[in-house]
């Protein structure tokens, strides 16, 4: 049932690094996070690697599997040869902290650029209602665990430090568009999302989408429709106000 | 050494931790927010059915005293009564004032937030999303917590400037001046830096401690720190007793052992069988229960159908009931082959249906088992879930005995008494959330000086000692032996003999934890952050232990062989743990629980009550009924 395989994990902190090989038993039905737990217990003490629910509902153990960005947790050792060599990397947009931890601290400056949620100031709560296809829109960009992974795969920033501070980022920019899509917020995002946060960059290339753990079709369902929202805004300022005038008498 | 000053410093970014600092700030107090893990990845991210609160949206019979009944029902009377009922009247506004902050929940067809049924709950119930209802919570709080700190941004040209979070930061020390809280030590993950809070008030919201058994759906951080922060600081803790393991948790692979398989399996017509095929629950129907489950397998299959003219499947006993069955079977060699029994659904329902019903267990089994719940059974056994005891607080203020110190969430203790209805858990965290932030933050206004902080050098040494020595025990290895010794001797079914032979283990556990040496760095070191969580984890299974053996009777979490019996007498018996002045072990005193208000225990029959409560407090509600 169980076997030896051969792992080669990131080590390093401080800026500075090197893979190291390891031989470490793999059990059946075993997930990359068990058997990166089984050298922590057993070789590496230190070896430091971030992790909360193991069953994919956190999104804290993203780390790049033989260069792919992938959940340690739900990334199974079945689906690998026993005789493969596999390599365990950090995300690589964001700057290393120590082995398998890196420094997302980006995305939160990023959410915390985005305006939050705005309703008309007149609705109390306990007042709102919305019917269920109204809200299922939102409901899907609101399954993301903020794993981060669309983040670091986006080629916008990945290798490129410098569109950084301009582009808030796919998990971000849908950030947007949920907000533009609930029912009951009266904020004009169109406009913001193209120049502060810097849609223009995205040419849908769809990385972000194939990395997402939670099937998020963020470039169809998001990103594509919040820049034809873009464009309709631009060409005619009376499809955005018609569209908010409409949402406010449900 | 990094030192902060704060008016409120709550320790845990859960629903619990974030509702309080969210208060706290509204009240204007500057408010830090403390977390192990990074901002928006608290165990609170992992609740899947929902939030209990009786708006009565699906059925308008639904109110408070309902809610009120069911809970005080479901935790066997042993709650703190005052905390269910501020817990059943303002659930509601709690759930809706989610919705304000941008929560987007599944709606009736008359556009409300739907319910769902649950175990327990006598009307739909549960406002939810999908099965990610946690997810949705905690990131509307996130999301609240931006919201303000960019109006004080606004205002003060700081977002930091009254609310800010130190996530990845572990507290292992409260501070005192005399008697009363004056701040909290702890470090950096990141960087092993020690940091310093000063602050008159401090909020537990730390959560729970199942990572002191082996097989539990909790996560890392689950070790119990604000239990032992707690009773280090001269809390008192209650019911510690009382454990919740939940009937299914995924057996098999040894990876994702102790993985919660939902509640709704069940509740959509998944039943339970042993080894020999039987659906062995109609063996496990306890009498209490003998009127309201059905006794044959054609009346249970019925009961999807047509609940008016049958009884429930025996499979939707209380968890405590399915749990104790699921392991009497295996005990008795009827179990799966890895270990526990089938779950099985592929026989109930077309496969369409099981994807459109279940579709994240569905996915689940298939990612992480091969097993395609839609061909073939699950194996499922107990998986230790929740701790119902904790920090006893004041129920309106959060308040515990420790002046400055105050808890929410599933580290205080009184509310769910001796087991906790599901869903009663994140309703729990908004409502109590909510008055500790408050609690706190009047505190705070009513001190005339601000304490001073005491005790850095000590909590200093402590925390650098596993670092300090070198060729000692490997933390590892110590916390497995206590994971398996609480598992096998204080787990679902408990014995004297086993629960002291687990005491003595715990002893020589401690001795040994005090050897713990971490190789390595300070930077980001789990070894190292192990073995100070030892501490915690030592010290509240020593009180799980220790009240565990004391408390002669089987009643919700706590399950005696050798008393297998529920006692009026015990009902009345509330088991106060606290730790010797010098924190090196525990103590457990009986103290009296307070008998309800007269308007509350008039809302039950006098009949249920006589199941419970003793002849002196069957009086005591004869005249509360003859005065109302
Ligand atoms: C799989 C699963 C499903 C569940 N489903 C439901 C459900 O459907 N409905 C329901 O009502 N309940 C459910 N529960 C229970 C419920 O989720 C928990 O009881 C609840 O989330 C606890 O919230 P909390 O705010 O008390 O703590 P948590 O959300 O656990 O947060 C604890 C916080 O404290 C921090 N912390 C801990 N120790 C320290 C320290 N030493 N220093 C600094 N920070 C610290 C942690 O980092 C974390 O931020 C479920 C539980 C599980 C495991
Ligand atoms: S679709 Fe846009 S956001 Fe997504 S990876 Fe491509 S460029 Fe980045
Ligand atoms: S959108 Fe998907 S990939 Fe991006 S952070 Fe969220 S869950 Fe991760
Ligand atoms: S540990 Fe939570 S997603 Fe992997």
């Amino acid at each position: 049932m169980g076997y030896k395989a051969k792992f080669r994990v990131w080590r390093g902190e401080g800026g500075e690094g090197r893979l190291e090989d390891f031989t470490v038993e793999v059990n059946e039905g075993e997930v990359v996070l068990d058997v990166i737990h089984r050298l922590q217990a057993t070789q590496a003490p230190d070896l430091a690697v971030r992790w909360n629910c193991k069953a994919g509902k956190c999104g804290s153990c993203s780390m790049e599997i033989n260069g792919k960005p992938r959940l340690g947790c739900m990334t199974r050792m079945s689906t690998f040869e026993e005789s493969e060599t596999i390599t365990v990397t950090p995300l690589r947009t964001f700057p290393v902290i120590k082995d398998l931890v890196t420094d997302v601290s980006f995305n939160y400056q990023k959410a915390r650029e985005i305006p939050s949620f705005t309703p008309p100031a007149d609705v109390k709560p306990g007042e709102y209602r919305m019917q269920q296809v109204d809200v299922e829109r939102s409901q899907e960009f609101r399954k993301c665990i903020e794993c981060f992974m669309c983040q670091n795969v986006c080629h916008v920033i990945r290798d490129h430090e410098e569109n950084k501070p301009n582009f808030a980022g796919p998990r971000y920019l849908m950030r947007i568009a949920e907000l533009d899509m609930h029912p009951y917020d009266v904020a004009d995002r169109k406009e913001s999302a193209q120049e502060e946060h810097g849609l223009g960059y995205c040419n849908i290339t769809k990385c972000c989408t194939e990395v997402c753990p939670e099937h998020i079709k963020i470039t169809d369902n998001a990103l594509i429709p919040m820049k034809e929202r873009v464009v309709d805004r631009k060409y005619d300022p009376l499809v955005w106000l018609g569209s908010k005038i409409f949402k406010r008498q449900r | 050494m990094e030192r902060h000053e704060y008016d409120v410093v709550v320790i845990g970014a859960g629903g619990a931790g974030l509702r309080a600092a969210i208060e706290a700030r509204q009240q204007g107090k500057r408010t830090a927010i403390v977390c192990k893990s990074l901002f928006g990845k608290a165990h609170t991210v992992m609740a899947e059915g929902g939030a209990a609160a009786a708006m009565g949206n699906v059925n308008s019979s639904d109110n408070w005293m309902v809610h009120f009944r069911d809970t005080m029902r479901g935790g066997k009377f042993l709650n703190n009564w005052r905390m269910a009922e501020l817990h059943a009247k303002e659930a509601p506004d709690r759930v809706w004032e989610l919705e304000a902050w941008g929560a987007l929940f599944d709606r009736t067809k008359d556009g409300k937030i739907s319910q769902r049924n649950f175990g327990g709950h006598e009307y739909p119930r549960l406002a939810h999303v999908g099965d990610r209802t946690g997810l949705e919570l905690i990131r509307t709080l996130q999301q609240r917590v931006v919201a303000l700190q960019q109006e004080d941004e606004k205002l003060h040209g700081d977002p930091e400037a009254y609310i800010k979070v130190f996530a990845e930061c572990t507290v292992t020390r409260l501070l005192k001046d005399g008697d009363a809280i004056s701040g909290a030590f702890g470090y950096w993950r990141e960087t092993g830096d020690f940091i310093v809070f000063d602050a008159p008030a401090v909020v537990l919201a730390t959560g729970g401690i199942g990572k002191s058994y082996v097989v539990t759906s909790n996560s890392w951080e689950y070790t119990g720190d604000g239990h032992a922060l707690a009773l280090l600081a001269g809390a008192r803790l209650i019911n510690m007793e009382f454990i919740q393991f939940h009937p299914t948790g995924m057996v098999w692979p040894p990876s994702v052992r102790g993985i919660l398989v939902t509640e709704s399996v069940r509740g959509d017509g998944g039943v339970l069988r042993n080894s020999e095929g039987r659906r062995f629950m109609f063996d496990y129907i306890p009498d209490v229960f003998k009127d309201k489950y059905a006794t044959t397998e054609e009346e249970a299959d019925r009961w999807y159908d047509d609940q008016a003219n049958n009884r429930r499947p025996p499979e939707l006993l209380p968890r405590d009931e399915v749990a104790r069955a699921i392991n009497a079977e295996v005990k008795a060699g009827r179990g799966s082959p890895q270990g526990g029994v089938f779950l099985d659904v592929s026989t109930r329902l077309p496969a369409a249906e099981i994807t459109r019903r279940l579709p994240s267990m569905h996915h689940q089994f298939k990612e992480l088992a091969d097993v395609d719940i839609t061909k073939e059974p699950m194996q499922v056994g107990p998986t230790c879930h929740y701790v119902m005891g904790g920090v006893e607080v004041d129920a309106d203020t959060g308040a515990a005995s420790v002046p400055g110190l105050f808890a929410a969430g599933e580290v205080s203790g009184g509310m769910h008494g001796s087991n906790r209805l599901g869903g009663n858990s994140l309703s729990d965290l908004l409502v109590f959330g909510r008055r500790a932030g408050a609690g706190a933050a009047a505190y705070v206004d009513g001190l005339a000086k601000r304490p001073a902080v005491t005790g850095l050098d000590e909590a200093q040494t402590e925390a650098l000692a596993p670092l300090e020595r070198s060729g000692g025990e490997n933390p590892y290895e110590v916390h497995h032996e206590l994971q398996r010794t609480m598992n096998d001797l204080v787990g679902i079914i408990r014995k004297s003999e086993e629960i002291s032979e687990a005491l003595q283990v715990i002893e020589k556990l401690k001795e040994r934890a005090k050897n713990t040496a971490s190789s390595g760095s300070r930077i980001y070191n789990p070894g190292w952050h192990l073995a100070i969580d030892l501490r915690n984890m030592l010290l509240v299974s020593e009180c799980v232990a220790k009240a565990a053996l004391l408390r002669e009777e089987s009643r919700g979490g706590h399950t005696r062989d050798d008393y297998p019996g529920m006692s009026a007498e015990w009902r009345r018996r509330l088991l106060v743990c606290s730790a010797k002045p010098d924190g090196t072990s525990i103590t457990v005193e009986e103290d009296v629980q307070p008998s309800m208000r007269g308007d509350l225990i008039s809302l039950f029959e006098r009949s249920e009550l006589e199941k419970y409560l003793t002849e002196e407090e069957l009086a005591e509600y004869d005249a509360a009924v003859k005065e109302s």
